[in-house]
């Protein structure tokens, strides 16, 4: 059984790597439609929704995604719903991923000063208009670094889903560490894996941070 | 045209505006005066409804701007306001400004939007600036741009709110000589500012104003002649040495 060229172990890791890149873009995806969902119940009800979708952040934020993937996996059944590993990996991550990226968005449109919605409104649009054309575009220009910086959090707390049986790549390392007994070797491995995923989003985040700060200071 | 009747904002015990009482006509120019924390731009804000006040009316044209059942974007669209800090849209060009909200509210055409934006450009002087953005243009120009984005929306009266006090000395001048323009067309004016050479030049009336409260409500020549109350001719003294 040890005769696993270094070809065949990295052939394993890259074959798991792509659960990993699917399940980060689910919740990213998913996280993102929910968290821009809850921003614009925000934005459009305000003080009636406030309370709940609060409570709702400070919930997953001020728990571990250990335990709510804990919870999705073993705690769903309990309520006679069935769950793979992939359901509740994907519910766990994108409910997560939606309470982090609507604090960052929430925070990007409160930067946008009041009389900017005070100068769009004094021009007879409404609401909904102030935010599309005036406030969103200004925010998105805000967020678009701290939102891709988050999506580097997503890609590496995939590796917590590994704990719920899910296959990825921090699972078939731990798989393929018990099978060839090399853990330096193939652990090295998939760090440089994630490190090759996560490094040109945060190179790009920079990029972006720099791009903006320029543009104010032009 | 504006008429506010007893008009009343307070947070607890603190009075920002109390029992303010005047009716601005057609065509006049109305300069709104008094020290910080008097509640001038409170008040003016509250004409086009941008704060709300707990007690009185006001209204414009007829139409009562508290009233839950007016529409009020559609109210805002016909009074136009220039703020202090400009307000300009930072991320649109200087045309696109003047444009956005006579596409989206008045449903003008581009071609229809982007003339009247030219036009009014070059009536303040900055047609050669209109592909420029907010942020390459001087404080005095954004200003003129800011008013030239109100009057593309064809406004029946014009709110400013200490338009030049953000403004260095030597770029309030091509401000007021705009706004001087539009008063001597007849545009209905209130204006909150502590330019006394623009009240004298063009203002009918002159209101002061403390602790929110109308202290004097005086054609423009009694105001600076013999004002009636003490606080006003303190205020005065102060100002014009």
């Amino acid at each position: 059984m040890n005769d696993f060229t270094l070809w065949d172990i990295a052939q394993g890791l890259l074959l798991s790597a792509r659960w990993t890149v699917l399940l980060s873009l689910i919740a990213f995806v998913g996280g993102g439609v929910v968290g821009g969902a809850m921003l614009g119940l925000r934005l459009a009800c305000g003080n009636r929704v406030q309370t709940a979708i609060k409570l709702y952040v400070e919930l997953f934020q001020g728990t571990p995604l250990l335990l709510q993937l804990f919870l999705g996996f073993f705690g769903l059944p309990l309520l006679g719903i069935e769950v793979s590993p992939w359901m509740a990996a994907s519910v766990a991550l994108t409910l997560n991923t939606s309470a982090y990226l609507y604090d960052i968005w929430r925070g990007c449109v409160e930067a946008i000063p009041r009389t900017q919605w005070q100068a769009a409104a004094s021009l007879g649009l409404t609401r909904a208009q102030q935010l599309r054309y005036v406030i969103w575009p200004q925010a998105r220009r805000i967020a678009t670094a701290p939102t891709v910086g988050f999506l580097v959090q997503v890609v590496k707390s995939t590796a917590l889903a590994s704990i719920i049986g899910f296959e990825e790549l921090t699972r078939t390392g731990n798989m393929l560490t018990n099978v060839v007994f090399e853990p330096f070797l193939i652990f090295s491995m998939v760090a440089a894996m994630y490190f090759a995923m996560c490094f040109p989003l945060t190179w790009y985040a920079r990029v972006l941070e720099r791009r903006q700060g320029l543009a104010l200071k032009s | 045209m504006i008429s506010i009747e007893h008009v009343s904002k307070w947070y607890g015990a603190f009075r920002v505006l109390d029992d303010c009482t005047t009716t601005i006509q057609q065509g006049e120019v109305v300069v709104v005066r008094g020290p910080s924390g008097s509640g001038k731009s409170t008040l003016i804000k509250a004409v086009n409804g941008l704060e709300v006040f707990q007690q009185g009316t006001i209204r414009i044209g007829g139409v009562s701007v508290g009233d839950p059942k007016t529409n009020l974007p559609r109210l805002r669209a016909r009074i136009g306001m220039v703020f202090q800090h400009f307000e300009l849209f930072p991320h649109l060009s200087v045309l696109d400004n003047l444009t956005l909200a006579q596409t989206k509210v008045l449903d003008r055409s581009r071609e229809e939007a982007a003339d009247k934006g030219l036009a009014l450009l070059d009536r303040v002087g900055l047609k050669a600036h209109a592909s420029k953005y907010p942020i390459q243009l001087s404080g005095g120009q954004q200003q003129r741009v800011a008013i030239a984005r109100s009057l593309a929306m064809d406004p029946v009266a014009m709110l400013f709110d200490e338009p030049t006090s953000a403004l260095d000395p030597e770029m309030i001048n091509e401000v007021l000589d705009v706004m001087v323009a539009l008063a001597q067309e007849g545009m209905t004016m209130m204006c909150v500012t502590h330019e006394m050479g623009f009240a004298r030049k063009v203002a009918h009336r002159v209101i002061f104003m403390d602790h929110g409260a109308f202290v004097e409500d005086d054609a423009k020549e009694a105001f600076f002649a013999q004002p009636k109350s003490e606080r006003a001719r303190e205020f005065l003294d102060k100002v014009l040495h």
